[in-house]
C-alpha cells in the first residue's frame, strides 16, 4: 500500500541557496527560522554545498575500527569544516538540538553526571542541569514509559538505552504505547520521542550484549527506525530525529563511535527516510547499513581489483525503506546483494528482500542474495564471533557468484 | 416523617443538621435554588475514617455546598445511566470486543473531579467510561466511540479501552495492566519540568498493584520529586482472582513503603473530594503519594464475565444495599432538605432520555471511511512523508 505523493517543484530553490550563503561558513549558532537546508545524499543543492558533501564522504575512513589520527592533522586548517568522532558528532547534534528547544531532554542510565557510558552526552548534565539531563535508575521499561508519558504533553524526550539489548525491557511501552498512542488516539497525541543507543556485534562482548533490535521492532506499526554509520550521518540522523513528530528508533553500533571523520561547520539535517548512495556503479546493487557498510567498502576494494563495478547504498532508514533510491539502483544494475548485520530469520534483509520482489521482479536478473548473521546467539570466542557477522571475503564471493548467473 | 427519614439514612448526618430539619419542616426552597446555592456550607463526616501510612491523614468532616451534593447526584446518576446503557448496546451487539464497566466506582471519578482542575491530568488503564465523562466527554463522543464510529472521541479507531481527550488533560485509555503508571509518572515529569503548579492521578486497580513497573516507577517519582499521585481502586478483584488470592500484602497503600500513603472509602464521594484534595496539596510540596481507594464493581471485570463465579450475589446485593455511592448522596441530599425524592427520580428519568437520546445520535454517526484505516499512523511533516518506488521528487524546508 504505497502512498504516492506529489512532490512540489524546487521554486524556492533560489532563495535556498541565498539563505546558504548567508549562513557563511563559520560555526553560527542556529536560528530558528529558515536559515537551515536540508541536504539530500545526491546533493541535489548549489555548487558549494555538493563539493563539501563529497569532500566529506571522502574522509572517512572504510575500517570498522577506531582510527588512529593520521598526518592529516596539518592540513586540516585548510580544509573546511571540523573533524571529529561519531560520539562526537552525535553530541553535537544533540547539543544544537537541545539549545535550540527547550522540550528536548536526554534521559538514560548513567547520561547524566558519568557523561554517558560512551560518552554521547558528556558535558551536558553541567550545562543543561539534572532536570534536561536526567540519570535515571535501572529501570527501562517504566523510564521508557515515562518518556512516553512526558511525549504526551509536548516534551521531547530522547531515551537512551545503555545497550539496544537492554530495551527489550521497555517492548512493551515501545510497541504498544509509543507506537500506538497516535492512532488509538485519532491523532490527539503525537509522541516525538527518540530512542537511541548502540547495539550490534561488539569485541566479544558476549551473546546478550551483542543483540540487534532491529528486526524485532520493524513490524510494530508508527515507529521509524534509522541506522547511522558516519559521523555526517549520525549528526544530520539525531537532529531529524529530535525534530520529527513521530517516535523514531534511532541504531548505532557499539564499534562505529570512534570513527573519526570531517563534517560540515554550518547546520545540516538529513531525511529520516532517505537512503545513501556510498558508490555508484554499475554490475550490482549493495544494499548494506551500520556497521556492514565498512565490510562492504572493504570487500569493494577486492572486487574493483577484479574488476567488478558495485554500486553500495546505505539504506539508512530501516522503517520505511526508501524504496525510490533502491528501486533506480535495482533497474540500473539488476542485480541485488543484501549484506546486514541482522540474523536471517524476519531480520531486516529478509523484510527488504519481500519488498524489492514485490515492486521491482521485473527488473531482476538474478535471485536477491542476502547475507546476515547466523541465527545463533553471538559467541563470546573471538573467531567464532568474527564468523557470526558477515565478513569482506564472503561479499566477494557472493558478488561473484550473482554476476556470474 | 422528618424524624422517620433522619433516623433511617446513615448515621454520617451530625445532631446540628437533624435540629435544623425539624424546625424547618415547611419552608423548603425550590430545587433549583438549592442547584446553585454554593454559599451554604454543609459539614458531613465521612462513614469510616481515613488510614494513613507515613502520613497525618486528613480530617473525616468534610465541607460541602448544597450545589455540589447536586452535582455529584447528578455526575454520578448519568454515569450509572451510561454504564448500564452500554451494558444493553454489548448485549445487543453493537459494542463488541471488551467493555469494562465502571458502576459502583462512580464515586472515585466524581470526588477526585471535584477537587481538581481540567489542568491536572488523570489517566487509568480501560475502566475509562466514566473518568472520561467526568473529564467533560459528551455522552454522544462515548457511545459513538464504543459503537466504533467516525464521531468517537477516538474517530472510532480506539475502542472502548482508548479514550482520550486532551484538552482536558486526559490521558486515557490503556489496555495494558499497569504500563499508564510510567506513563503518569511521565505525565507527572513534563508538569514539574514546565513548572504549571499542577498533578497527574494516575490511576490503577488491585490486580495492577502487583506490576512490577509500578515499583519502579514510585522509585524514580519518589527520587526526582514528582507531583504524581498513584490511585488504586481497589474493588478487590483482578479479574477473577480475588485480592487476598493474588497480593501477600492487600494493603496497597502501604506498599510504597517509603512514600506515604492514605487509605479511603472509595463508595463516597466526599471522602474522595477531601483525599484527592490532600494528595494534591502533598505531591506538590513533598513528591508521590499513593491512594488506596476501597471500592466496588457490580458488573464482572468486562462483558464477558458474569461477575458471580469468584463472588456470591449475596455480596453484590449487600455491597449496593449498604455502600451504594449513588444512594449515599442521595440520602445525604434528601435529609438536608435539598430536594425530594420525587424530584430525584424525575433527574434519573431526564438523564434516562438523555443517555437514549445520545445513543440514538451516536448511531446516525457512520462508520469510519476506509482510507481512515491509514490515517494518523505517522504524523505527516518535516521528513515522514512514506514514499512508493515511483515517488517524485520532494523537498522541504525546516521551520
Amino acid at each position: 500500500m504505497a502512498v504516492v505523493l506529489q512532490g512540489f517543484a524546487v521554486s524556492s530553490s533560489d532563495s535556498l541557496i541565498s539563505n546558504r550563503l548567508q549562513l557563511g561558513s563559520f560555526n553560527s549558532r542556529p536560528e530558528r527560522n529558515g536559515s537551515i537546508v536540508v541536504i539530500r545524499s545526491d546533493a541535489r543543492f548549489s555548487a558549494g554545498s555538493n563539493q563539501r558533501v563529497h569532500a566529506a564522504r571522502k574522509l572517512m575512513t572504510t575500517n570498522a575500527v577506531a582510527a588512529k589520527a593520521d598526518t592529516s592533522t596539518s592540513s586540516t586548517a585548510s580544509k573546511p569544516g571540523h573533524e571529529l568522532l561519531l560520539f562526537e558528532a552525535l553530541r553535537e547534534g544533540l547539543e544544537e538540538e537541545m539549545d535550540r528547544d527547550p522540550r528536548v531532554c536526554v534521559m538514560g542510565e548513567d547520561v547524566g553526571h558519568y557523561g554517558g557510558s560512551y560518552k554521547v552526552t558528556k558535558g551536558l548534565a553541567p550545562k543543561y542541569g539534572d532536570l534536561r539531563v536526567l540519570d535515571t535508575p535501572i529501570a527501562e521499561n517504566s523510564f521508557t514509559g515515562m518518556a512516553i508519558g512526558a511525549a504526551m504533553t509536548g516534551l521531547r524526550p530522547i531515551v537512551e538505552g545503555m545497550n539496544m539489548g537492554f530495551l527489550l525491557l521497555a517492548f512493551n511501552q515501545i510497541s504498544n504505547n509509543c507506537g500506538m498512542l497516535h492512532y488509538t488516539s485519532g491523532g490527539q497525541f503525537t509522541i516525538p520521542v527518540v530512542i537511541r543507543g548502540p547495539g550490534g556485534v561488539g569485541r566479544q562482548l558476549g551473546a546478550e550484549h551483542s543483540q540487534r533490535l532491529e528486526s524485532y521492532f520493524q513490524s510494530v506499526p508508527g515507529l521509524q527506525m534509522v541506522a547511522c554509520s558516519t559521523p555526517y550521518n549520525a549528526k544530520g540522523l539525531m537532529k531529524a530525529a529530535i525534530r520529527s513528530e513521530n517516535p523514531v528508533i534511532l541504531f548505532e553500533h557499539v564499534l562505529l563511535y570512534n570513527l573519526k571523520e570531517r563534517i560540515p561547520d554550518e547546520e545540516y539535517v538529513l531525511s529520516l527516510e532517505e537512503a545513501e548512495m556510498v558508490r555508484p556503479g554499475e554490475h550490482v546493487t549493495i544494499l548494506t547499513y551500520s556497521r556492514m557498510r565498512y565490510h562492504v567498502m572493504q570487500a569493494a576494494k577486492t572486487l574493483v581489483n577484479k574488476g567488478y563495478d558495485p554500486e553500495i547504498i546505505d539504506i539508512r532508514s530501516l522503517k520505511p525503506f526508501d524504496l525510490y533510491t533502491i528501486g533506480n539502483s535495482v533497474k540500473k544494475t539488476h542485480r541485488v546483494l543484501i549484506v546486514e548485520e541482522c540474523m536471517r530469520t524476519g531480520g531486516i534483509g529478509a523484510s527488504l528482500r519481500a519488498a524489492i520482489i514485490e515492486n521491482f521482479w521485473d527488473y531482476l536478473d538474478a535471485p536477491i542474495m542476502c547475507l546476515s548473521s547466523q541465527d545463533v546467539p553471538t559467541p563470546y570466542a573471538g573467531t567464532l564471533e568474527d564468523w557470526t557477522v558477515v565478513q569482506p571475503v564472503q561479499i566477494v564471493t557472493a558478488v561473484e557468484q550473482l554476476c556470474s548467473s | 416523617m422528618a424524624m422517620n427519614r433522619i433516623v433511617s439514612s446513615s448515621s454520617s448526618i451530625s445532631n446540628l443538621h437533624l435540629l435544623r430539619s425539624l424546625s424547618q419542616p415547611l419552608l423548603r426552597r425550590p430545587f433549583s435554588s438549592h442547584a446553585d446555592d454554593d454559599k451554604t456550607i454543609l459539614t458531613v463526616e465521612t462513614s469510616v475514617p481515613f488510614t494513613g501510612h507515613r502520613c497525618e491523614p486528613p480530617s473525616r468532616s468534610i465541607e460541602t455546598t448544597p450545589k455540589e451534593l447536586l452535582s455529584f447526584f447528578k455526575d454520578m446518576a448519568l454515569m450509572r445511566r451510561m454504564e448500564i446503557a452500554a451494558d444493553s448496546l454489548y448485549k445487543a451487539k453493537l459494542i463488541r470486543g471488551f467493555c469494562h464497566l465502571y458502576d459502583g466506582q462512580e464515586a472515585v471519578s466524581v470526588g477526585m473531579e471535584a477537587a481538581i482542575t481540567k489542568k491536572d491530568c488523570i489517566i487509568t488503564a480501560y475502566r475509562d467510561h466514566c473518568i472520561y465523562l467526568g473529564r467533560g466527554g459528551t455522552l454522544v463522543e462515548a457511545f459513538a466511540e464504543l459503537m466504533g464510529r467516525k464521531g468517537g472521541c477516538s474517530k472510532g479507531k480506539g475502542g472502548s479501552m482508548h479514550f482520550y481527550k486532551k484538552d482536558s488533560g486526559f490521558y486515557g485509555g490503556h489496555g495494558i495492566v499497569g504500563a499508564q503508571i510510567p506513563l503518569g509518572v511521565g505525565l507527572a515529569f513534563a508538569q514539574k519540568y514546565s513548572k504549571d503548579n499542577t498533578v497527574t492521578f494516575a490511576l490503577y486497580g488491585d490486580g495492577a498493584a502487583n506490576q512490577g513497573q509500578l515499583f519502579e516507577a514510585l522509585n524514580i517519582a519518589a527520587l526526582w520529586d514528582l507531583p504524581a499521585i498513584l490511585v488504586c481502586e481497589n474493588n478487590h478483584y483482578g479479574m477473577g482472582t480475588a485480592e487476598w488470592r493474588a497480593a501477600k500484602s492487600p494493603a496497597y497503600y502501604k506498599r510504597g513503603d517509603y512514600v506515604p500513603g492514605l487509605k479511603v472509602d472509595g463508595m463516597d464521594a466526599l471522602a474522595v473530594k477531601q483525599a484527592c484534595k490532600f494528595a494534591k496539596e502533598h505531591a506538590l510540596k513533598n513528591g508521590p503519594i499513593i491512594l488506596e481507594m476501597d471500592t466496588y464493581r457490580y458488573h464482572g471485570h468486562s462483558m464477558s464475565d458474569p461477575g458471580s463465579t469468584y463472588r456470591t450475589r449475596d455480596e453484590i446485593t449487600g455491597v449496593r444495599q449498604e455502600r451504594d455511592p449513588l444512594e449515599r448522596i442521595r440520602k445525604l441530599v434528601l435529609s438536608h432538605d435539598l430536594a425530594t425524592a420525587a424530584e430525584l427520580k424525575d433527574i434519573e428519568k431526564i438523564f434516562r432520555k438523555q443517555v437514549d437520546d445520545a445513543i440514538a445520535e451516536a448511531k446516525e454517526s457512520p462508520m469510519p471511511d476506509p482510507p481512515e484505516l491509514f490515517t494518523n499512523v505517522y504524523v505527516k511533516g518535516f521528513g515522514v512523508e512514506a514514499y512508493g518506488p515511483d515517488r517524485k521528487e520532494v523537498r522541504s524546508i525546516l521551520p
